[in-house]
């Protein structure tokens, strides 16, 4: 939410948001040094709590360098050795978004890295897959990556922006799978339904995407009313915006949402 | 009304992108490619309409030369 305005956390709020949860993403920019991320982790995880609390939202959020930054082995190396430090912050849920973008090598191995920081420490796994023509491949490529660490339960990893041609990959090698919601060019609410109806909403969150981009905060809620309008009963919705992503974050003690 | 409103307007897209004389670019090709996925008599149109414009290599690239994505494979 560092990109969004404090308007969007009121809107949310009104719409019925009691939570959310801040993937450490990329500024828009490449960032100069690892000083620019430490600073970046202390905005997510000491005053975007506060922020959200104004709104009675619960901020939480997962820690990592974008694989948009990851070219930069030397400056990756520094930015995971600054991540120990902070998971124990009250609001960190695990590592994230990570993943691949452009599926380089050395993308890869900054993903690998992260992973071995998620098995050192045990902690919850965030997945961002590539865009676009981008996704088949490095989709592909995570799941086998993930595959070589053991010590990773696949039901504590969530690889996210999952498709048509993505989402079965994702959920029939055990992983939970996220639907993002965005205006232009990702999933709309009614291809993100038609996914849950395929795969009976199993091990799937729905998420907005808020970033740089267009995008919307309240992709989800109105989502919500599309599965109403095409018949689904108030407990299915609240399975899926509610009961999941519940199940999936609450594998972490510090998620407390009730 | 919906589906009706978005043929429509893809239509004018490719009307527009041959008279901008730009019906070679690849990823118009792609999107040609990918709208005979359509009339296909299964429902899973989407997904193939989605492995039309996908990276079908397995191996991954040397380094990452550009940050975004453009939509399709430049052949």
């Amino acid at each position: 939410m560092v990109s969004r305005t404090t308007d969007d956390y009121e809107r949310m709020a009104m719409a019925g948001c009691v939570a959310i949860c801040e993937p450490a993403f990329w500024a828009g920019f490449d960032r100069a040094s690892a000083q620019g991320f430490y600073d970046y982790f202390r905005q997510i995880t000491e005053y975007e709590p506060k922020r959200a609390a104004k709104f009675g939202i619960e901020h939480y959020c997962w820690l990592c360098i974008n694989p948009k930054e990851a070219e930069d082995l030397k400056l990756a190396e520094e930015v995971i050795g600054l991540i120990p430090e902070f998971l124990q912050k009250p609001g960190v849920l695990g590592i994230g978004e990570i993943g691949l973008n452009k599926n380089s090598r050395n993308e890869l191995a900054i993903f690998e890295r992260h992973l071995q920081v998620a098995q050192d420490h045990g902690q919850l796994v965030l997945v961002h897959t590539p865009h676009l023509e981008d996704k088949l491949k490095g989709t592909r490529l995570i799941v086998d990556a993930l595959k070589g660490f053991s010590g990773i339960d696949p039901g504590r990893v969530i690889i996210d922006h999952v498709e048509e041609h993505t989402i079965d990959a994702v959920l029939d090698a055990g992983f939970w799978a996220g639907i993002t919601l965005y205006p232009e060019s990702k999933c709309t609410p009614h291809r993100a339904i038609d996914m849950l109806e395929q795969r009976q909403a199993e091990r799937i969150w729905m998420n907005s995407a808020c970033d740089w981009g267009v995008s919307d905060p309240l992709a989800v809620p109105k989502t919500m009313r599309a599965m109403r309008q095409r018949g689904w009963d108030a407990a299915a919705v609240e399975r899926v915006v509610w009961e999941n992503p519940k199940a999936f974050m609450g594998q972490n003690p510090r998620f407390t949402v009730a | 009304m919906d589906a009706r409103s978005k043929l429509i307007d893809l239509a004018a897209f490719l009307d527009r992108v041959q008279r901008a004389g730009q019906e070679g670019d690849f990823r118009v090709k792609a999107l040609k490619e990918a709208i005979g996925c359509l009339d296909g008599a299964d429902p899973g149109r989407a997904r193939e309409v989605l492995l039309r414009f996908s990276d079908l290599t397995t191996e991954p690239i040397e380094r990452a030369t550009i940050q975004g994505a453009v939509g399709a494979v430049a052949i």
